[in-house]
């Protein structure tokens, strides 16, 4: 990690919802540029994690400290948060049937635009820039008729979460599990998508539960959440020891 | 105005940019209603006797007929004696104002304000418009350019005079008099509304649009509209209507009648934006209309698109008679209910001729407190040999007060017939909110973009300029509405 201020720093995070500890005193900090992976088993709080980060209102946070690009994190609204560069590419996308999907996707990168101080696209420019990044995971023009995320296959849902990201360009991308349930092509799609948007100023974390997507986009750090805090940090060959021996070890440790 | 109320009127008006009051010297009638308040209210108008005969005994008929309470919609009972049925400005010249010069300024600047200029170089382009203000018509436009194309549009109260054998034939013949309370009500004492006639193979060259305002306290509204479209004519008709805010309710009982001759089509949109009254339901109008269109020849098409977002109480079933072979009757509705308000509509679709085709989309939202009920019928008359009804009811719930009903009934009297009915209700959920949210949406927007979703299809059937009119007043009858 480099010395500069990191791009997200979270601290001595406890996070409860419905008078229950899910997260309990995690610190996590990502540099700029850098792609995090977490991994963790099921119900240890990754989901909570990047929906506390987005501002999810079903979250308290009990105690802790985030701050965003030097900023505060916990006093921005969602939207602030999301103006300011943070995007969550949901788990399970949410369905808006009488919502155009093309209609959403202008309305959203228009208002990050604006809050950047750039102007606001008119149609015909959104129609430019979303036929150069549509192909990219593999969605047509007939795609901005549908409903957003409406009777779309599970592959689309999270095609169309990696196409929001690149329209929306954030500093920081949380992809919370945006690999699962889908197949190789789907997976590579995705992960052209994610490669896309690698760059020095933009950092990207990856929740995961396997680490096959790892194959196609190789991280900086490795960390593993177990029961609500980073148990350990390492490098991607953290990943593939758990792919090997599983969370047990590290089970059995903290026990 | 004086200063005081100029500061007082934008911070109550909230959300009801239509609730000012014009200051203006108002003729108005005592309260109370008997045959010497028609014929007074005739003599005014200087009707032909015949109509005079017509709202006599309509009023003998409603004073035999009871109020209807099948709806909804709960509410105090109403003194019929206690309302004035006529107001007029003192400065509307009852033999019309030749020229808009001669519209007194106070009224022409009332209409925009309220967004529809009247002066023909500011109005909106290719629509004509009739402003009706309390009961009297304060000017027709574009008259001229629609005389050339043989269209006549003019207040009704100048057609009983000028076109009496047009409005002896038709007045009545969609909505008798004894059809329900309040169209009996309405034909004895009904004021200005518009009167259209298109002839036969013309294609109206203009939207014609009908503003109501009432403006007078403690009157109510009683506007006729009668819509002739002659054989292989095409009209398209607009009316939008808006109120003070007042504590008291005001009642509103229109008729409408459209007929719709062989191969004629007529699209007839509704954008209503009376006062709804305030959250606590205090005020308000209550709205008990009655409109009916007659595809009385064959291949006719009447087409109601309707936007119901005001009034205290909607009561309003916009209906088809599909008598002719192959007729085509739509019904596409949004209606809103928040804070106290109560609407209770739908349609009827009449099925007699054969072919004779259907739709009806309609889109209900509620919130705060509101009450919402689709109440539809369709009959398939034995002689309508492979009819074909479409129906879709959609609800949608904002918050956990507000309530939503869907009444359908059918009547398939031909094995032939088909009949399909879809409803769904749904609930603006959180996690939408959050993901709109999560893409930089603020809340509000969120909710507008959710809403004007559910209502789309609904909006696409409207004139453009006023599918924006009509998105832009739902997105302030819903300000505060979530969260
Ligand atoms: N909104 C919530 N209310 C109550 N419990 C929750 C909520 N969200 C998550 N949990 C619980 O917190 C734990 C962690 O969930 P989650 O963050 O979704 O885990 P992961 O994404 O790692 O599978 C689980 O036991 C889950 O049931
Ligand atoms: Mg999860």
């Amino acid at each position: 990690m480099n010395n500069e201020q990191p791009l997200l720093d979270v601290r001595n995070l406890w996070i409860k919802a419905q008078d229950q500890f899910i997260l309990n005193g995690l610190d996590l900090r990502i540099g700029l540029g850098e792609v995090h992976a977490i991994m963790g088993p099921n119900g240890s709080g990754k989901s909570t994690l990047v929906q506390s980060l987005a501002g999810h209102p079903g979250y308290t946070i009990e105690k802790g400290e985030i701050s965003f690009d030097g900023e505060d994190l916990l006093t921005l609204t969602p939207e602030e948060r999301a103006r300011r560069g943070l995007f969550l590419a949901f788990q399970y996308p949410v369905e808006i049937a009488g919502l155009g999907n093309g209609y959403f996707l202008k309305a959203a990168v228009n208002a990050v635009r604006e809050a950047r101080g750039q102007t606001p696209y008119d149609a015909v420019e959104f129609l430019k820039v979303f036929r150069e990044l549509a192909p990219l995971v593999g969605l047509g023009q007939d795609f901005l008729e549908r409903g957003v995320n409406a009777g779309f296959s599970g592959g689309e849902k999270k095609r169309n979460e990696i196409l929001q990201m690149l329209l929306l360009e954030p500093r920081l991308t949380l992809l919370d599990e945006t690999d699962s349930g889908l197949d190789v092509d789907a997976l590579k799609l995705v992960a052209r998508g994610v490669n896309a948007t690698r760059s020095k100023d933009r950092s990207i974390v990856l929740v995961t539960h396997y680490q096959r997507l790892l194959d196609y986009i190789d991280p900086d750090v490795v960390h593993i959440l177990i029961k609500g805090r980073i148990v350990r940090s390492g490098t991607r060959e953290l990943a593939r020891e758990i792919e090997r021996e599983g969370y047990e070890p590290l089970l059995t440790a903290m026990a | 105005m004086n200063t005081s109320t100029d500061e007082l009127t934008p911070l109550l008006q909230r959300g009801y940019e239509a609730g000012f009051v014009t200051d203006i010297e108002t003729d108005q009638s005592p309260p109370g209603l008997s045959e010497e308040v028609i014929t007074r209210l005739s003599e005014t108008k200087k009707e032909p006797r015949y109509l005079l005969d017509w709202r006599l005994q309509a009023y003998r008929a409603w004073l035999e007929m009871k109020e209807p309470h099948w709806s909804i919609a709960a509410y105090p009972p109403i003194d019929y004696q206690a309302v004035s049925y006529y107001a007029a400005p003192r400065s509307v010249d009852p033999k019309r104002p030749k020229s808009l010069d001669e519209v007194d300024p106070r009224l022409l600047e009332t209409y925009r304000k309220l967004g529809v200029p009247l002066h023909e170089q500011a109005a909106l382009a290719g629509v004509a418009m009739d402003a009706v203000f309390d009961s009297v018509s304060v000017a027709t436009t574009f008259r001229e350019t629609l005389k050339k194309a043989g269209v006549i549009f003019c207040p009704f109260s100048e057609a009983a005079v000028e076109y009496p054998e047009l409005v002896r034939q038709y007045l009545g013949s969609v909505v008798p008099y004894r059809d329900n309370f309040f169209a009996a009500l309405n034909s004895a004492v009904f004021s200005d509304g518009s009167f259209v006639y298109v002839p036969p193979g013309v294609r109206c060259p203009m939207e014609l649009s009908t503003y109501f305002r009432i403006n007078a306290a403690k009157t109510g509204q009683f506007e006729r509209t009668l819509i002739i479209a002659d054989r292989g004519s095409y009209v398209s008709y607009l009316e939008g209507c808006t109120a003070p805010m007042r504590d008291e309710n005001q009642l509103h009982a229109a008729v409408v009648e459209l007929v719709a001759l062989e191969g004629a089509e007529i699209r007839y949109a509704t954008v209503q934006n009376w006062y709804p009254g305030d959250e606590e339901g205090r005020g308000g109008i209550y709205n008990f209309v009655t409109k009916r269109g007659d595809c009385r020849g064959a291949r006719s098409k009447i087409s109601w698109t309707q936007v119901e977002t005001g009034s205290a109480i909607t009561w309003k079933y916009p209906s088809c008679i599909l008598r002719g072979d192959e007729s085509v009757g739509e019904f596409y509705s949004v209606a809103l209910a928040r804070h106290r308000q109560q609407a209770d509509t739908g349609t009827k679709m009449i099925h007699m001729g054969r072919r004779t085709r259907s739709v009806v989309i309609s889109k209900g939202i509620s919130a705060g407190h509101g009450r919402n009920a689709y109440r539809g019928m369709v009959r398939m008359a034995p002689t309508a040999l492979h009819a074909h009804n479409y129906t879709r009811c959609d609800s949608l719930l904002i918050g956990p007060h507000c309530q939503a009903y869907t009444i359908p009934v059918l009547e398939v009297r031909h094995p032939s017939a088909r009949v399909e009915h879809e409803a769904t209700a749904s609930k603006i959920a959180d996690d939408q909110i959050f993901y709109c949210r999560q893409r930089g949406l603020d809340e509000e927007t969120a909710v507008h973009l959710l809403v004007n979703g559910f209502c789309r299809e609904v909006f696409q059937k409207l004139p453009l300029e006023f599918a924006v009119e009509a998105q832009k007043l739902i997105a302030v009858s819903l300000e505060g509405a979530v969260g």
